[in-house]
């Protein structure tokens, strides 16, 4: 099968116009930013998940961590770009599900009585985050729900560069991870909830945070950036989304240069980036 | 319905369907199922034994379907490895194998079974990690999981990521296979039939629910593209935001796609000569999405659903029905929709329960699903 159209190749760059953090020990992007540039000491505490207040009160009787956790970056990173919600297309990455919801599942159906909950049912699809966000804002746009197991930040990251340099228009990307309970967790070792949204435009305006540039070779065989915070660099490796922290270190220090990212197996991501 | 693209067109010749009653694994539930034959017997090679699951194993017997092994090497021949992505959609991935470890807990600990490998089977991305690694691919490398639009929007991220310039060629399709996530659930939401699926009948009362492997080797299209090749012309995405399990009632996000996959490929609603439905056959879904298309395209155009041939494949649905359309674009066949006795007056369109030679030129397959995540893909024929 093939595809028509033509061959641009523009540059992929893409301008931050607003991120959304939080995380075990941060509560928001302006604190995650003073731990990041060392002005405040990194501590690692239970993530505390708001109440998605943004949607109605049956869905927010529902809503499981991962929707809690994706809506309230969300919520941030919009409103720092200073743009409706309702207007953005959407790009939703996230290395696994709700665990907790399928741990009750994978046990009901285990059970003599196999007879699970519609709102579980509902809650286990991969897009249930994109869903309850599509809902709360009203957002009708194009909504991508991806997955790549622990590569899944710079997969959404590549994806929604992709969607704003192509049909020039401002993406919300959203990544996303909540923690596994036992007997799961011993395979899969996520032990808490971490969310990072940015908002990506094709165009510098006055809120720009940084400029983001793909590298013309982007799967690039560099080992991925650590970051120095011991504590911090623990909280990369553990939380799969949280690999996005050597990017936002760069923001928070205003840094010019390489940045490169794990993303596949021998394969990392690598982008130019500046204020 | 069978393996590969001759199999599966016969089917479609013949109007033979797939759907039997259920008796996957220790289901109990009175319904159909579209089961793949010999997917028990398949066996991974021996490199990639940790992925062994049902979905990889019905992943691996679709890509040794019609030469798509071979395509794939000379693609990554003709472009390197690393300019051939891979994106695939599914929505339970191998969780089955999940569910069957839990059946295996330490009676004391709780513990999961020690031959269970949870990254390579159950997690989502394993079935393109999987495709990746036994194709010797290079490139990017994402599972979309939207539920039932899953594997019609791995087209548009292929279709961008060509477009930005980042690969020359992709491997793009949908695998989803039984397992008793979707058979309790569906089950839970009342949606199952009883019945083999009746898409569009004025009696139609719930989904049968199948699974598939279908693969689609994307390429750049050159300038004079040989007459008969299949040529993607534009795809829609739109989100509903209204419910998490039911659809728009006016079908407004339905509409938005395709009206969406039309403008992209430059063409009017008089252009479209057959639509491949979402069609799962239940009462809403069904009302909604004929809303949508009876507002765009009146009653018109011929459609139909093949989910009563195939069951609803879930995430594989939009990679096999945009198989479909191929099929149907090479060779002059509209299928009619099997098991619709009486199709339902309060829908306006024209739906199809004979097959129909034709000729078409372009056609347009809807999947739209849970979350309320709508993709219409625009396919066309060329020559």
């Amino acid at each position: 099968m093939t595809q028509t159209s033509p061959i641009p190749a523009p540059a992929l760059t893409v301008f931050v116009q607003g991120i959304g953090l939080l995380g075990p020990g941060l509560a928001n992007w302006a604190q995650g930013r003073e731990c990041l540039l060392g002005a405040a000491p990194y501590q690692s505490a239970r993530c505390v998940l708001p109440p998605p207040m943004a949607l109605p009160q049956a869905e927010r009787r529902r809503a499981g961590a991962v929707v809690k956790v994706s809506l309230a970056v969300g919520e941030e990173a919009v409103a720092a770009a200073g743009l409706r919600a309702a207007t953005l297309a959407s790009v939703f990455s996230s290395s696994s599900g709700d665990a907790v919801n399928c741990h009750e599942i994978c046990s009901t159906l285990a059970s003599s009585d196999r007879l699970i909950s519609p709102t579980r049912f509902h809650n286990s699809v991969h897009n249930a985050a994109a869903g309850y966000w599509s809902i709360s804002s009203g957002a009708m746009a194009t909504s991508s729900v991806l997955c790549a197991r622990d590569a899944s930040f710079a997969a959404g990251l590549l994806e929604a560069m992709t969607q704003v340099v192509v049909e020039q228009v401002p993406v919300l990307l959203v990544a996303y991870d909540t923690d596994y309970p036992e007997p799961l967790y011993s395979a899969r070792a996520i032990p808490d909830s971490f969310g990072v949204a940015l908002v990506l435009a094709p165009g510098r305006s006055e809120r720009s945070l940084a400029q983001w540039t793909l590298e013309a070779d982007y799967l690039s065989r560099l080992p991925a950036d650590r970051l120095d915070d011991p504590a911090l660099e623990k909280l990369r490796q553990d939380i799969p989304a949280a690999r996005c922290l050597p990017l936002l270190h760069g923001i928070a220090g205003r840094h010019s240069g390489r940045v490169v990212l794990d993303y596949l197996e021998g394969s990392q991501l690598a982008l130019q980036v500046a204020p | 319905m069978g393996r590969g693209l001759a199999q599966t067109l016969d089917a479609l010749r013949a109007q033979r369907g797939g759907l039997a009653p259920c008796r996957f694994d220790t289901v109990d539930l009175p319904t159909f199922v579209g089961e793949v034959q010999g997917v028990d017997e398949v066996v991974l090679p021996a490199p990639w034994a940790a992925f062994d699951c049902r979905n990889n194993r019905l992943a691996l017997l679709g890509l040794r379907q019609d030469g798509f092994e071979a395509a794939a090497a000379a693609a990554a021949e003709r472009h390197g490895a690393q300019r051939v992505g891979v994106f695939i959609g599914t929505s339970t991935s191998g969780i089955l194998q999940t569910e069957l470890a839990y059946r295996r807990r330490d009676p004391h600990s709780g513990a999961l079974p020690a031959d269970f490998h949870y990254n390579t089977t159950h997690n989502t991305f394993s079935v393109a990690d999987f495709t990746r690694q036994y194709l010797g691919l290079a490139g990017p490398a994402v599972v979309v999981s939207s539920a039932c639009s899953s594997s019609a929007k791995v087209f548009a991220s292929a279709q961008r990521m060509m477009r930005a310039g980042l690969i020359d060629a992709a491997v793009v399709g949908g695998v989803d296979s039984l397992c008793l996530t979707t058979l309790y659930g569906f089950n839970s939401l009342g949606l199952i039939s009883g019945q083999a699926c009746r898409p569009f009948d004025a009696g139609r009362d719930g989904i049968s629910i199948g699974e598939a492997a279908a693969f689609a080797l994307l390429e750049r299209a050159p300038t004079q593209p040989r007459p008969g090749d299949v040529l993607l012309l534009g795809v829609g995405e739109s989100s509903d935001a209204h419910h998490m399990s039911s659809p728009h009632p006016e079908g407004l996000g339905a509409r938005l796609a395709m009206e969406q996959a039309l403008a992209a490929a430059g063409l009017g609603a008089a252009d479209i000569d057959y639509i491949n439905l979402h069609g799962t056959a239940t009462p809403s879904n069904d009302a909604a999405e004929a809303k949508a298309v009876a507002a765009l395209f009146g009653a018109r155009v011929p459609c139909s659903s093949t989910k009563g041939a195939t069951g609803h494949t879930l995430g594989a649905a939009g990679g096999l029905e945009a198989v479909v359309c191929a099929l149907a674009l090479q060779h002059g066949l509209l299928p009619g929709g099997l098991n619709t006795r009486t199709p339902d007056p309060a829908l306006p369109v024209h739906y199809l329960v004979d097959n129909q030679q034709a000729a078409p030129r372009h056609v347009l397959s809807n999947s739209f699903g849970f979350g309320g995540t709508n993709c219409s893909l625009l396919l066309g024929r060329a020559g």
